[in-house]
């Protein structure tokens, strides 16, 4: 019973660092957590919404809408099961997706994406009908943002980045959204402004944007990807920026803009869609690409030493039969391979393989493929997910003998508009 | 026998190690053959008057420590062999100490004192020793003062070592009578006046009733008071103690008397020695602890349900309080800044008068203007400290809106004197000021920003040259600098802190390298800066902070090549390598949060983990602790790649895991075995053996501190949600426990806040670890194997949704695994879930709660149980 102690703390903080380091850590930790187990709720729930309308509940909280994506992918799914014989993996569902490893993985996520075909020639009106923009260098990507959380994944499924953004819902402090407000935006992330172009989207706040036009749909992403703040700079709550395009007519000065304008990214290429097309999964027609040397570093193909091989190189899908396809909806068969050499080889039904195109060329008749001399390289990259699209076998086969040039465009404009005076107001300022 | 033991018992206490270390080893085996014996004889030494006064204390320290160790198992084993031990011979021993406490000889009677209530502390829980409480009382009216003292004193210490609740309230009123009695003015003998306050002070605790009592408390309180105005310095001292005890124990009881209390505390802060007036000045911020606190709960609002309603005594006193505690600043002692142990009236003064300007606020601050005023330039060095110290002291508490003005004013003269003060105190409170004007007044919040780009350079590039001052002021330059960069956490893209950055990091650095740095704790306080200046940096710094990383590594390096060292430079060398783990943790943690710097730091991956691996080879907690912090933030970096380090780590970490000793280095370690595997995820698989059985080993100790269990439960929902079906085999085992510590944590009635906190982090851990189990097995051919489980959980969901006492975060993980369970057991389970109360009205509660989180997991829950109960 000795005399009690009242020293108290002078002049120093009342925690110290090292604590402070231990309550960082454990917040770091729990959030991780929550994390992990929020993004297998969202697979979930996405899944879930999708089931309940099937079953047809009226619950008050299901929003049409939001059922419309699951369910716009599960088709797409179906569509394609044909191209795919009986592959089990054509059924998945979201929530199987997220079960799906390599190259099962890598087919699933790259469907979900909308691909632009190679411009081989200019479609008609091209003034009037399309849009056109430069196309910025990087990773393609899709971004989900949902349950307080923003994730992007590479078309071969790959996560890319798990942050917080200013997205719908994009962040633990967007509250009073409701856990199906989420949104899924069609990207490429450019690394050396870390910034996400947004090139496309199919589901803003919990709203379907699978059968909306072109025009409506970049409408609709430019002025909400402002309202929400997404294209702000980087703070705690939004970890990287995002940026919409200039999208310009695609008359006389849209074009030049496009092609020859300063924009605050490394160009690659020129992308083109129709205004009235729909964002459709998977290869189309209604979105071209298009790339010279002066806007793209990467007009020809190169090697993965980043050569451009003396050969034009091509990969194709190996078939039940032998038979080689592109990656199209329906396949352009090049060729056969022979019952011996798959065997010797031990090729296997849905191999991508690799081959040279040899002296005697694509043979290409009233835009039809009649001959192409195809040698046997080998099996190609397993990151790849698809074959080659016939429309880029094509592109690369002329960008190597007859390139389709930016004058030939302008020339395709030029003869379509009659009384020379184009529009030029740029609909969308980025 | 008797005498062989006596004979022992000096030895022990000889100077001749030879002769010391022999009796130690005999004395050792005697307890170890024949414990009862041994028990025996030293209550026997103890109690004989013709023992030397030697031999008896250390008999009685040696049965002290036969009945109460610190560790708290071995403490459980010493009581219960107590109880095991025949009855007669406690009988007799208890006979013995009781008879000691006649004894004359003080060392002898005082440690029977300390004996008596240790087995009054193992008995009187269990209904034993009834008796003991009626025959000290009987003690008091003997004649000899020494028995009257020594009985006060063993009924100090039994208060001290049982709980109120297992004495009667009538043994409660008579040990009040005695105790009080004893300490009344009429009390000729000062010894017993002495040990009767003293047992008053641990006696309050027991006191409930008798407070409530208006004639009892009176009395209690008048005969307090009187003590305070002892002769007796001791007296004085230990009756200060009681009324600091009864400011925070019975706050509620004091308006009747708080008139005189400031009178009797007033005049000891003037005019008496300082142990004593130190305990006035401690009466007052232990008042200013409790109003803070009640103001804190209810913000003024006592209408609704508050227990204790403020009676806003200092701010009553406010008036006479302040001039009081401005005095006291100006009693400094010369080197008190130097002297780590250092407790003064000065520092008492200036820790109250800080707690009073939290207390009141605003109204402080005219109050003390004038003082700061009149003294803040005066030749004196004390009067210009003790303004500085007044001014740093009411800058919590005040509002900005007062502050701010008042700050513009002094921030110049504060930068100047911190160059210019010839007196070394000076500075250090100067410094120190500054420090607490950047913590509350400066930062993204306050609206009047104090820093400016008009003086940003001036103040950083003083605080860098008062870096280079004594060690203290450093030290405390150091301390401003980690505010200042503090308030900038938020600024977003570019921080005002851009330009300096190089030369603060480079002058911080410098600092480390100092040779004094070892001394007023300067060496911690820069890498403390160092780590909060890298926390807070932005973008645009990030390639310095990179550069920062190799150097960090390379004096880490350094620490670690093998040279022989002293045991105190080895300690001096694992604190060093604590503060390089510290701040790499923080370096490794900025640099993998952005895909840009993280895929350059990833260069360094290597050499770091080789580093920590080395830092593991070293002996010592701190360093273990913090070496683990950051290869949890490293493994969170890494990802899938963690995976070519862990047949290297494994063994720390299962090492990490056994450690019940450091608890702390146990808990970051399971922490970190999260981290882990998030970022291997299935790859972790084949070290999943080991950890799981650590884990559940370490459920199953209770060497273990407490509070590491909720995150080993946690932590077992993290490797099933990686590992996923596999976790089938872990599950014989893991359910089981969760199952019983479900039915532990399902119910706190009774328990007191402390303890309904610590359950409702268990239940937390236990859901999680729920739901990382439900979530791993979706969508597995296994699914079945958690269905005998379903009952149970949804039982537990609905016994703590009926116990009405968890908080927002088990309310969040409980509807969540209400979710899982039905998302992943889906129609298995649809009726089950449909009988449980979670799923109506725990569920309704959640849908409509204000907290986002609680309604998204809600949310979800109900999607899954809809989906659940239609199939």
């Amino acid at each position: 019973m000795s005399s009690h102690d009242i020293r108290r703390p002078f002049k120093r903080p009342a925690i110290s660092d090292q604590q402070r380091r231990r309550e960082l850590s454990l917040l770091r930790q729990s959030q991780n957590r929550r994390d992990a187990q929020l993004q297998a709720r969202r697979l979930a729930s996405t899944l879930l919404s999708l089931q309940s309308t099937q079953h047809d509940y009226n619950e008050q909280q299901l929003d049409i809408e939001v059922t419309k994506v699951p369910a716009e992918l599960e088709s797409y799914a179906e569509e394609t099961e044909d191209d795919y014989g009986d592959h089990k993996e054509a059924h998945h569902d979201l929530r199987q997706a997220t079960k799906l490893r390599g190259h099962e993985a890598r087919l699933w996520f790259a469907k979900q994406l909308m691909h632009p075909e190679w411009m081989i020639d200019v479609p008609d009106n091209l003034n009037t009908d399309w849009y056109v923009f430069a196309r910025p260098a990087g990773k393609r990507c899709f971004v989900v943002s949902s349950n307080g959380t923003t994730i992007s994944r590479l078309r071969n499924g790959i996560l890319l980045h798990r942050f917080p953004s200013a997205l719908p819902n994009g962040a633990r402090t967007n509250n009073s959204k409701s856990a199906q407000s989420y949104c899924i935006l069609d990207c490429i992330f450019h690394e050396s402004d870390e910034t996400y172009y947004v090139i496309d989207g199919v589901c803003w706040a919990g709203i379907s944007l699978y059968e909306c036009a072109a025009e409506f749909r970049f409408f609709w992403l430019n002025s909400k990807l402002a309202e929400t703040g997404a294209c702000d700079a980087p703070s705690t709550y939004h970890r990287y920026r995002f940026s919409t395009l200039p999208v310009y007519n695609c008359d006389k000065e849209g074009l030049q803009t496009a092609y020859a304008g300063q924009v605050p990214y490394v160009k690659d290429g020129l992308l083109f869609y129709n205004k009235h097309a729909h964002y459709q999964t998977g290869n189309t027609p209604l979105a071209l690409v298009w790339k010279d040397e002066n806007c793209s570093q990467y007009v020809i193909d190169t090697d993965n030493k980043g050569q451009v091989p003396s050969q034009q190189q091509v990969v194709l899908e190996l078939l039940d039969d032998g038979r080689l396809a592109t990656s199209d909806d329906p396949p352009v068969i090049f060729g056969c391979l022979l019952g011996a050499f798959v065997q010797k080889t031990e090729l296997h039904r849905g191999d991508l393989i690799k081959f040279a195109i040899g002296e005697g060329g694509l043979v290409v008749v009233n835009g039809k493929l009649e001959k192409a001399d195809l040698q046997f390289l080998g099996k190609s990259n397993r990151a790849r997910a698809f074959a080659d699209s016939y429309s880029k076998v094509l592109f690369q086969h002329a960008a190597r003998y007859s390139h389709l040039r930016i004058e030939h465009l302008f020339a395709s404009i030029s003869s379509c508009v009659e009384d020379g005076n184009s529009t030029q107001d740029a609909e969308m300022a980025g | 026998m008797a005498m062989e033991v006596t004979q022992i018992l000096l030895n022990a206490q000889s100077v001749d190690s030879t002769v010391r270390k022999h009796a130690e080893e005999t004395l050792k085996q005697f307890q170890e053959q024949n414990l009862p014996g041994f028990l025996l004889s030293l209550s026997g030494e103890l109690a004989s008057e013709e023992k030397p006064v030697d031999s008896r204390k250390l008999a009685g320290l040696i049965l002290k420590n036969a009945l109460d160790a610190k560790e708290q198992h071995r403490k459980f084993e010493l009581v219960q062999r107590w109880l095991s031990l025949d009855m007669a011979v406690k009988a007799q021993i208890k006979t013995c100490l009781l008879q000691t406490l006649s004894s004359p000889v003080t060392d002898a009677h005082s440690t029977a004192s300390q004996v008596i209530a240790k087995v009054a502390g193992i008995e009187l829980p269990q209904k034993q020793w009834p008796e003991l409480i009626g025959s000290l009382l009987s003690n008091i009216h003997q004649v000899p003062a020494h028995v009257k003292q020594a009985t006060l004193e063993t009924l100090g210490y039994l208060c001290e070592e049982v709980s109120p609740d297992v004495v009667d309230q009538d043994q409660v009123n008579k040990i009040l009578t005695a105790v009080v009695q004893g300490m009344n003015a009429e009390e000729g003998n000062n010894d017993v006046r002495l040990a009767a306050t003293r047992a008053l002070y641990n006696a309050l605790g027991f006191a409930q009733a008798n407070f409530n009592n208006d004639m009892e408390r009176d009395f209690i309180m008048r005969v307090v008071c009187e003590a305070t105005q002892s002769p007796e310095v001791k007296i004085r001292q230990a009756a200060f103690e009681c009324l600091v005890s009864i400011s925070s124990t019975y706050y509620e009881k004091l308006a009747p008397y708080i008139q005189d209390i400031f009178n009797i505390t007033a005049k000891a802060v003037k005019e008496d020695v300082e142990p004593v007036a130190l305990q006035a000045i401690e009466f007052w911020s232990s008042i200013c602890d409790e109003e803070i606190d009640i103001l804190e709960d209810y913000g003024g609002d006592f209408t609704a349900d508050s227990n204790v309603p403020c009676y806003y005594f200092i701010k009553q006193a406010l008036p006479a309080l302040v001039p009081m505690l401005l005095e006291t600043l100006l009693k400094q002692e010369e080197d008190q800044d130097q002297d780590e142990g250092a407790w003064n009236l000065a520092m008492a003064g200036g820790t109250c008068l800080g707690l009073v300007a939290r207390t009141v606020g605003d109204e402080i601050v005219p109050l003390v203007m004038p003082f700061i005023q009149e003294n803040i330039s005066k030749p004196d060095w004390r009067q210009r400290e003790a303004a500085t110290y007044a001014f740093g002291s009411i800058l919590e508490g005040p509002s900005p809106d007062k502050l701010t003005p008042l700050v513009n004013v002094a921030l110049n003269f504060m930068l100047s004197a911190l160059t210019k003060d010839p007196n070394s105190h000076v500075k250090d409170t100067t410094a120190w000021t500054l420090g607490r004007i950047f913590e509350f007044l400066h930062g993204s919040t306050v609206e009047t920003p104090i820093i400016t780009p008009a003086n940003c350079q001036l103040i950083i590039t003083v605080l860098l040259q008062a870096m280079k001052d004594a060690p203290n002021v450093a030290e405390k330059a150091c301390g401003a600098l980690y505010f200042l960069a503090q308030g900038y956490e938020d600024t977003g893209a570019s921080s005002p802190l851009t330009p300096f950055f190089q030369e603060i990091v480079q002058s911080l650095l410098t600092v480390t390298h100092r040779e004094d740095a070892g001394e007023s704790r300067l060496r911690t306080a820069a890498y403390e800066t160092l780590n909060e200046v890298v926390r807070c940096s932005t973008d645009e710094t990030a390639p310095m902070v990179l550069q920062l990383a190799p150097i960090i590594m390379t004096e880490l390096h350094q620490t670690l090549e093998g040279q022989k060292l002293s045991s105190d430079e080895r300690e001096k060398q694992s604190e060093l390598q604590g503060l390089l783990c510290g701040c790499l943790q923080v370096i490794i943690q900025k640099l993998g949060a952005s895909e840009a710097t993280k895929f350059v730091f990833m260069q360094y991956a290597d050499q770091i983990m080789n580093l920590f691996l080395r830092v593991f080879a070293c002996r010592n907690a701190t360093v273990h602790e913090e070496a683990m912090l950051a290869i949890g933030a490293l493994a969170y970096a890494t990802g899938p790649d963690f995976a070519k380090y862990m047949p290297e780590f494994y063994k720390y970490l299962e090492m990490g895991l056994q450690n019940f000793e450091e608890y702390q280095v146990c808990a970051v370690t399971v922490g970190v075995v999260g981290d882990v595997c998030r970022a291997l995820e299935d790859k972790i698989l084949p070290y999943c053996d080991g950890i799981m059985t650590q884990l559940l080993k370490d459920l199953s100790s209770n060497q273990l501190h407490r509070s590491v269990k909720p995150p080993i439960f946690s932590c077992l929902g993290d490797i099933a949600l990686a590992i996923g079906e596999n976790f089938e085999k872990y599950m014989m085992y893991a359910m089981p426990m969760l199952q019983s510590a479900a039915e532990l944590s399902a119910h706190t009635s009774g328990a007191d806040d402390e303890m309904i906190e610590y359950t409702n982090l268990l239940r937390n851990g236990i859901l999680e670890a729920y739901s990382g189990i439900f979530q791993g097995f979706k969508n597995s051919p296994k699914t079945q194997l958690l269905i005998p489980y379903a009952p149970h959980i949804l039982q537990f969901l609905d016994s703590i949704y009926m116990e009405k006492d968890m908080d927002d975060v088990v309310m969040k993980t409980a509807i969540g695994v209400l979710g899982d369970l039905a998302d992943t057991l889906g129609s298995n389970a649809g009726s089950l879930i449909q009988q449980s109360l979670s799923s109506k009205e725990f569920l309704n509660e959640c849908l409509s709660s204000d907290d986002h989180l609680i309604k998204e997991s809600a949310e979800w829950a109900k999607l899954a149980i809809t989906r659940a109960i239609s199939v």
